[in-house]
């Protein structure tokens, strides 16, 4: 899937029409449509429900006409909510935002050794550091949490920070070596050799300046999953130190939660993480694609 | 002389890969230590006698791991290896079948393609613990006139055999809690769907046009075949990610015996401090997701090479 990393747009953009259809009363497009459609309310029905609850009051909230809009529209609940939250808010982008520079930079450098200036064994070494982006994380996060305390790492997020680093060089190594792979011709490198540039020189001076779209690919990807993260925060992290999930988590996981906060709370979790699947979308896909390792 | 010309080439090429090792090696030290050390540490925990917060007592051979299946007091691993199956094969069922069907309606020329693709895709960006609140709302488990969530759309449409009790199900509560999974990753399955179909070249359609195939033999003979290797990661994907769903579970119902996976039981275990017993989960675990993904990498790596 080389080509949807250097530019996710290519492979998914239909082909141009073709040839006019038979004459006749549309069925096909109409079906077609209908059923399209049909979709895009069952998968927008959960977020219909976030809304909806997130502006009632508590006394709207019982069993009688769930469904409906909110007879009063109010901001209560979201200011519990955000009671709850924002502390952690600010605390996951201080998390999120280093762990999406650091990894995509080290991401960079790996790809590009390992497409452009391989050394001997390097496909075996590169399938060694894809399978760390497969493995259930709790086969390594009992001693993880010992040997980060014996590091001298302090707790909370610059744990976090580092442990989402480490465990995010697969993914981002990967996307950046399959996307020089497709960008880099051999010979800019060569040209770079013969002007007796060295790696680092040849990285920073003729790589670096053409990876944007790569770091964008593996800036979002990174943001939004050390964001999103609750297995490594709950083993790493609490309440007072933590990131929003498990700030959430403690908001809604109650016997009898306040489901108009906690849909509230919801929402302000996953605000930016939508924001940038809106924003940039067709690199978020790219990033997804790259999931799939094929190249 | 060109024999001494290649030799010099030799020699300089052999100068020049050692700064990329180099430069690349803080990176492997990092995986060395944080992946295979500390898997090789799991394991060894995994085989000695500690159950507690006290030292080890000694090695206590595989033991910890026949103890799962036959020493479980109700069975729970095997209980937990059930849901496990159930939910997997609900949830790599439904991402398969929905992204599918999407792409299928897509794939050729649909108006507002990228309007719907954006939709169908937008719950892939949710964290698992957000969209595990509204999926708790939604999979209310009052029925009749207590109904809630979709249970009170079915009593409201006269649909009340549908009413379900969803993951309070003893048997088939794990297949309700693959609902919310499902919704999150089909856009994943349909955008590599979509991705497969545009990567067939258009000239195979239109040979099979020509040729006076329907569009259902379009599809089954020539178009499908094609998509194997995307069909493949798609399995490979969802399977290695449904086998390590915690944070849903985690969110939807919490840590309970009625939806537990080796996932949230080896959370579970650690809170009890039995350190030996949690480490031989997470190898199972990490065994079962090898078994699937190891020979997936090395089929990568052999087909990369020979393109």
């Amino acid at each position: 899937m080389t080509a949807a990393v250097a530019d996710p747009a290519v492979q998914t953009q239909a082909p141009a029409p073709g040839p006019a259809r038979r004459a006749g009363f549309p069925w096909a497009a109409l079906i077609r449509y209908g059923l399209l459609l049909f979709f895009v309310l069952i998968v927008l029905m959960p977020l219909y429900v976030l809304v909806v609850t997130s502006f009632k009051s508590g006394r709207e909230i019982g069993v009688n006409g769930q469904w409906n809009l909110p007879e009063q529209w109010t901001f209560a609940s979201w200011a519990k909510a955000w009671t709850a939250l924002g502390p952690s808010f600010g605390r996951t982008f201080q998390l999120a935002v280093p762990v999406a520079l650091l990894s995509s930079i080290i991401g960079a450098a790996n790809g590009f050794v390992l497409s452009r200036w391989r050394f001997p064994g390097a496909d075996l070494v590169f399938t060694l550091i894809l399978f760390g982006m497969f493995i259930p994380y709790q086969a390594v996060m009992i001693p993880l949490r010992e040997i980060v305390l014996w590091l001298g790492v302090p707790s909370g997020i610059p744990t976090l920070i580092f442990v989402h680093t480490v465990y995010g060089i697969p993914i981002c190594t990967l996307i950046f070596r399959n996307y020089y792979a497709t960008v880099v011709p051999e010979e800019l490198i060569e040209a770079g050799q013969m002007d007796g540039a060295g790696l680092l020189r040849t990285f920073r001076s003729l790589i670096l300046p053409i990876s944007i779209p790569g770091f964008v690919v593996t800036v979002i990807w990174q943001f939004t999953s050390s964001w999103n993260d609750y297995l490594f925060a709950i083993f790493l992290s609490n309440t007072r130190n933590g990131p929003i999930t498990i700030a959430l988590n403690a908001l809604a996981g109650a016997q009898s939660p306040d489901y108009a906060a906690s849909m509230a709370g919801a929402l302000i979790t996953s605000l930016p993480t939508l924001l940038v699947y809106i924003l940039l979308g067709r690199w978020f896909i790219g990033g997804m694609m790259a999931g799939s390792v094929k190249s | 002389m060109p024999f001494l010309n290649e030799e010099v080439a030799l020699r300089h090429r052999r100068r020049t890969w050692i700064p990329g090792l180099l430069l690349i090696s803080p990176s492997l030290i990092l995986l060395a230590v944080f992946v295979y050390g500390l898997i090789g540490w799991t394991f060894n925990l995994s085989l000695q006698d500690r159950h507690n917060a006290r030292p080890a007592k000694g090695y206590v051979g595989f033991d910890n791991y026949t103890k799962l299946f036959t020493a479980d007091i109700n069975d729970r691993f095997v209980h937990s290896l059930q849901n496990l199956v159930v939910f997997t094969v609900v949830f790599m069922a439904g991402t398969l079948l929905f992204g599918l069907i999407w792409a299928l309606l897509l794939e050729r020329r649909a108006r507002a393609e990228g309007f719907f693709r954006t939709i169908y895709l937008f719950p892939m960006a949710v964290s698992f613990v957000a969209s595990g609140v509204v999926w708790r709302w939604l999979m209310n488990t009052g029925q009749g006139d207590s109904a809630g969530g979709i249970n009170a759309i079915f009593h409201g449409l006269g649909l009340g055999f549908l009413e379900s009790p969803w993951w309070t199900h003893p048997d088939w509560g794990m297949a309700a809690m693959a609902m919310p999974a499902i919704w999150q990753l089909a856009g994943y399955v349909m955008a590599l769907f979509l991705a497969g179909f545009r990567g067939i070249p258009e000239e195979l359609r239109e040979a099979a046009v020509v040729d006076g195939a329907t569009t259902f033999q379009l599809y089954r003979q020539v178009l499908f075949p094609q998509l194997t290797p995307t069909i493949l990661s798609a399995l490979i994907i969802t399977g290695h990610m449904s086998m390590k769903m915690f944070d849903l579970i985690m969110s939807v119902s919490g840590a309970q015996w009625l939806t537990e996976v080796p996932a949230v039981y080896v959370w579970q275990t650690l809170l009890t401090r039995d350190y030996a017993k949690a480490a031989a989960i997470s190898v199972f675990l990490l065994l079962v997701v090898a078994v699937v993904v190891v020979p997936y990498l090395i089929h990568v790596n052999r087909s990369e090479k020979r393109s």
